[in-house]
């Protein structure tokens, strides 16, 4: 975005600037409807092929309180939320005097002249614009009295700004309040059009997105908590149960919602343990089931993962992370659990825990996970966080005609079965569903206690020995067939960023942003955590510094999570750690210079 | 965008299918009913004279007299002396974790209806430890037969209170005698909202195979308490409900109208040993049945509809 400045010569009409991207923060209160109009700009952006992401925060208070929504939509690759916003609406003096430090110099700030006072200080640095936005959505929709609609009166505001597509966001307002009271389309449409037609004082310039260059599949607009949700639809399970809690609910509201039109279920339980047990059961009763909470619920549901690590019993938990530990930071963002994904519970229980990156791999994970627990007859993490849960972003819809897949059991008699049977190919177990004939006549138990390779209880050393390398052997031969990840960037140099779950974004800007800076940094993303992939060592030697940037703290030993472990697996001591506990998403900046700091 | 590692190959016997599949006739022609040489599996661990071993022969007993098919016997259990119950009968069966095998139960019944799912423990998993769940898979009225065998002890962990030990008690975490108020675990199901209610005693064979055949029949959550002596910990528990013991076999008389919810629970007041039989039963739309309905209603709309355009169609909205 070109530069504004407060002090240039105003013009009867604004001039028009092309741009490839542009950050939009809007700050109000949570009951204003403000992810609205995000949602609106992001799906917009979705339909004319354009990239976007999303970044909110929402006020842990019972209901309402301070909260912004901040959309960044890029005619080229958008990896992140972005650090700075080019335009800043603000409904309320709490929303300007909290979020103009995050408007970039020069840049716009439009506000509500019925309730925000500009500090006279900041009129140079910013380009200031009020609005009696308030008033003027009252006017808009007949004078009722009510300023409800403010929001999409601000939206029509912004489509003026940008040049937007109406006809598009006319369309996008219509599905979104069709179907109620028509009345209520109008109003909206009403509120749009009075901010779209209003003449904005002061506005020097106006701005139009490049035009975006795709491959022209059409491209799906949908959070990180919808896309987990529909992928383990698309994989293919059809029974889940979990109890609610922030910010994980989402997922089990659409997967109660739209899993009887598959033919499943999903169970609200009475607590996280009950949660993951019905899930175990039902994964026992023949197909692969799911559950699913954030930290305080993974910490209950630790004895059943280990159950089912004993009994090799095939289960999905989502685990959507926030600030920890205990009832912590409900509604921020921390990577955490890492650790308790890779190691909660008793005794030597391997496990699997894998990462998505962004909302589109979200999608992509819930399906691979589905696999890995079939293939492997084991638990598996998805470990998700509260930012990648609530961003929305953009990505080219799934051909799910070749995705969508039916894993239907099998019923067909067989003549004998050893669910534990120590000479199966890599160890692999198994399981017949209940219902399965076995000629011979000996059946089966699913167990917790160290068993033989029918199930049943043994006391023997030898065999607790052979069964927990059994146990262990098979997820060596899930790490020698996962990909090794591509190192971003050049493949030798000084420092190599290292980051998982939600950090791919702004670790692969802050690459870009160090390569323009002439600093020899690259990035590397590890999406399998547990186990990991093979040979990473070998990325790892074209590097002097190795930077693992985790959002969780340092720890006793000054190592994040993750660092811990790469560190204890290959005692590497140019592996060092970049943490933070803010609440916030990675800023690309805090990236580049923290890691630049260390390195030096 | 980032591949699937893991191909989507078939693979063999994992996974369930969108429609679940048909129940199984309860009898093939040219199977005959399984005897208990056919039904029993390890030889029970319990010590000797322990009153689990009724049950447990009752049972193999239950599955001859319904000619079950031995691939759709399921038998559940968590831990507990009794909870070793899975091992025991050759057949499907879990040993899940202390407490929780409602719940696993629960995920059995309502993702595969086509089975009769039998859920065994003691006092401890049940009104201790797993209270939460009984309380809710009764409420839920999920589709199972929960046999509890109540010593009044905790008999694996030698000799610590149950929840259902009587005042004076003394165990090794009372010496002095339990002075916390014993659940009682007809009223606890009743109130709860568990549709079929009763009570017998493991030494009075014909009474509680009566019982479980009933509880088996009833479409719902159907929980049966059975007084089961522990000869070592507890011994002589249960005496004052054994005629050959001098005592008595108070049974619910005829004219009791199971149906009649405050009835039942003047019954429950009976003093000691109490009253034997059914309790309560009513029919109230199970779980399983209104999940049924939820799909049928949600299909209804997509009839032939391959998967993938049902979820197409989601997508198309969201573009």
């Amino acid at each position: 975005m070109s530069d504004i400045t407060a002090t240039a010569a105003q013009q009867g009409s604004p001039k028009t600037s092309t741009i490839a991207e542009s950050v939009i923060r809007i700050a109000g209160n949570s009951q204003d409807g403000i992810q609205a109009i995000g949602g609106f700009l992001a799906r917009l952006a979705g339909r004319s092929e354009q990239d976007v992401m999303t970044f909110m925060t929402i006020p842990s208070t019972i209901s309402g309180g301070p909260s912004i929504f901040q959309v960044r939509i890029g005619s080229g690759e958008v990896l992140s939320a972005g650090d700075e916003a080019d335009v800043l609406l603000c409904f309320y003096d709490h929303s300007y005097a909290n979020h103009i430090s995050s408007l970039k110099r020069g840049g716009i700030v439009l506000y509500d002249s019925d309730h925000v006072k500009p500090n006279d200080e900041l009129l140079g640095t910013y380009h200031h614009i009020g609005v009696a936005i308030s008033s003027l959505t009252v006017e808009a929709i007949g004078g009722t009295g009510r300023d409800k609609g403010k929001n999409i009166y601000a939206l029509g505001l912004i489509a003026r700004m940008f040049d937007l597509n109406v006809p598009k966001l006319t369309k996008l307002i219509e599905e979104r309040f069709g179907g109620k009271d028509p009345s209520i389309v109008k109003n909206a449409l009403d509120c749009f059009n009075g901010g779209y037609g209003h003449q904005i004082q002061g506005l020097i310039e106006s701005f139009k997105f490049e035009h975006a260059v795709h491959s022209g599949a059409a491209q799906v607009v949908m959070s990180g908590n919808e896309a987990l949700a529909f992928g383990i639809i698309a994989a293919g399970v059809r029974f889940g149960a979990g109890y609610p809690i922030t910010p994980w609910s989402e997922v089990m509201e659409l997967l109660r919602r739209e899993l009887p039109k598959y033919g499943g279920t999903f169970m609200q339980t009475e607590d996280e343990i009950a949660a993951v047990s019905m899930a175990i059961g039902a994964s026992y009763g023949g197909r692969v089931a799911v559950t699913g909470s954030s930290g305080p619920g993974i910490s209950l549901k630790t004895e059943a993962i280990g159950w089912a690590v004993m009994a090799e019993m095939p289960l999905v938990i989502i685990d959507v992370q926030r600030g920890g530990p205990s009832t912590g930071m409900p509604t921020n963002q921390e990577q955490s659990d890492l650790n308790i994904a890779c190691f909660g519970g008793h005794g030597d229980s391997p496990r699997v825990v894998l990462a998505p990156s962004s909302v589109e791999d979200c999608f992509y994970t819930a399906i691979e996970a589905v696999n890995i627990a079939r293939k492997f007859s084991t638990p598996v993490f998805i470990l998700s966080d509260q930012a990648i849960a609530t961003r929305i972003e953009a990505f080219p819809c799934p051909d799910l005609q070749n995705i969508c897949q039916d894993i239907s059991p099998d019923f067909t008699p067989v003549a004998d079965h050893k669910p534990y049977d120590l000479t199966a190919a890599d160890g692999i177990t198994r399981h017949i569903a209940p219902g399965t004939r076995v000629a011979s006549g000996k059946y089966p138990v699913a167990t917790g206690l160290e068993h033989d390779e029918l199930g049943h209880p043994t006391g023997s050393g030898k065999l607790h020995m052979q069964m927990n390398a059994k146990r262990r052997n098979k997820l060596r031969k899930l790490a020698s067939e996962i990909p090794v990840p591509k190192i971003y960037g050049a493949t030798e140099g000084h420092v190599l960023l290292v980051g998982w779950g939600s950090s791919k974004g702004p670790i692969e800007e802050a690459v870009k942003l160090g390569r323009s800076q002439g600093e020899a940094v690259s990035g590397l993303h590890i999406k399998y955590i547990n186990p990991l992939p093979e040979n990473l060592e070998n990325l790892f030697s074209g590097f002097t510094h190795v930077v693992v940037c985790e959002i969780n703290d340092e720890g006793l030993y000054g190592h994040g999570q993750l660092a811990s472990i790469l560190r204890a697996r290959y005692c590497d001591p140019r592996i060092k750690s970049v943490t933070k506990t803010d609440g916030l998403p990675w800023k690309v900046k805090e990236i580049l210079n923290r890691a630049l700091a260390l390195t030096k | 965008m980032s591949t699937i590692a893991i191909p989507n190959e078939t693979l063999t016997r994992t996974g369930i299918a969108a429609t679940l599949p048909a129940p199984a006739p309860l009898a093939d022609a040219d199977r005959k009913p399984l005897t208990k040489k056919e039904t029993a599996a390890d030889h029970p661990t319990w010590c000797p004279g322990c009153g689990d071993f009724s049950v447990l022969a009752l049972y193999y007993k239950l599955i001859e007299k319904r000619k079950m098919l031995h691939e759709n016997i399921c038998t559940v259990a968590g831990i507990g002396c009794s909870s070793r119950f899975p091992y025991f009968v050759q057949a499907h069966g879990a040993h899940f974790i202390h407490g929780r095998a409602l719940a696993f139960a629960s995920g059995v019944s309502l993702s595969r209806p086509d089975l009769h799912v039998f859920v065994f423990g003691g006092d401890g998993d049940a009104f201790s430890i797993g209270g939460n769940h009984f309380t809710h898979t009764a409420r839920k009225n999920i589709k199972m037969t929960y046999v509890v065998m109540d010593n009044f002890v905790y008999g694996l962990t030698k000799k610590q209170t149950s929840p259902t030990s009587p005042i004076g008690f003394k165990s090794k975490t009372d010496v002095g005698g339990s002075t916390d108020r014993p659940v009682n675990p007809m009223k606890q199901a009743i109130c709860a909202g568990a549709t079929f209610v009763g009570r017998s005693t493991a030494t009075n064979v014909n009474h509680l195979l009566g019982l479980m055949d009933a509880a088996m029949s009833h479409d719902g959550f159907s929980f049966i308490e059975v007084l089961s002596e522990c000869v070592e910990f507890f011994p002589g528990a249960f005496d004052a409900a054994i005629p050959r013991k001098g005592g008595t076999f108070p049974e619910i008389p005829a004219e009791h109208d199971v149906t009649d919810e405050y009835a039942a629970y003047k019954l429950c007041d009976e003093p000691w040993p109490g009253m034997f039989g059914t309790f309560f039963k009513v029919n109230r739309p199970t779980k399983n049945a209104n999940e049924a309905k939820l799909i049928t209603d949600a299909r209804a709309k997509f009839a032939g509809v391959p998967d993938w355009q049902i979820l197409q169609k989601n997508f198309d909205r969201m573009k």
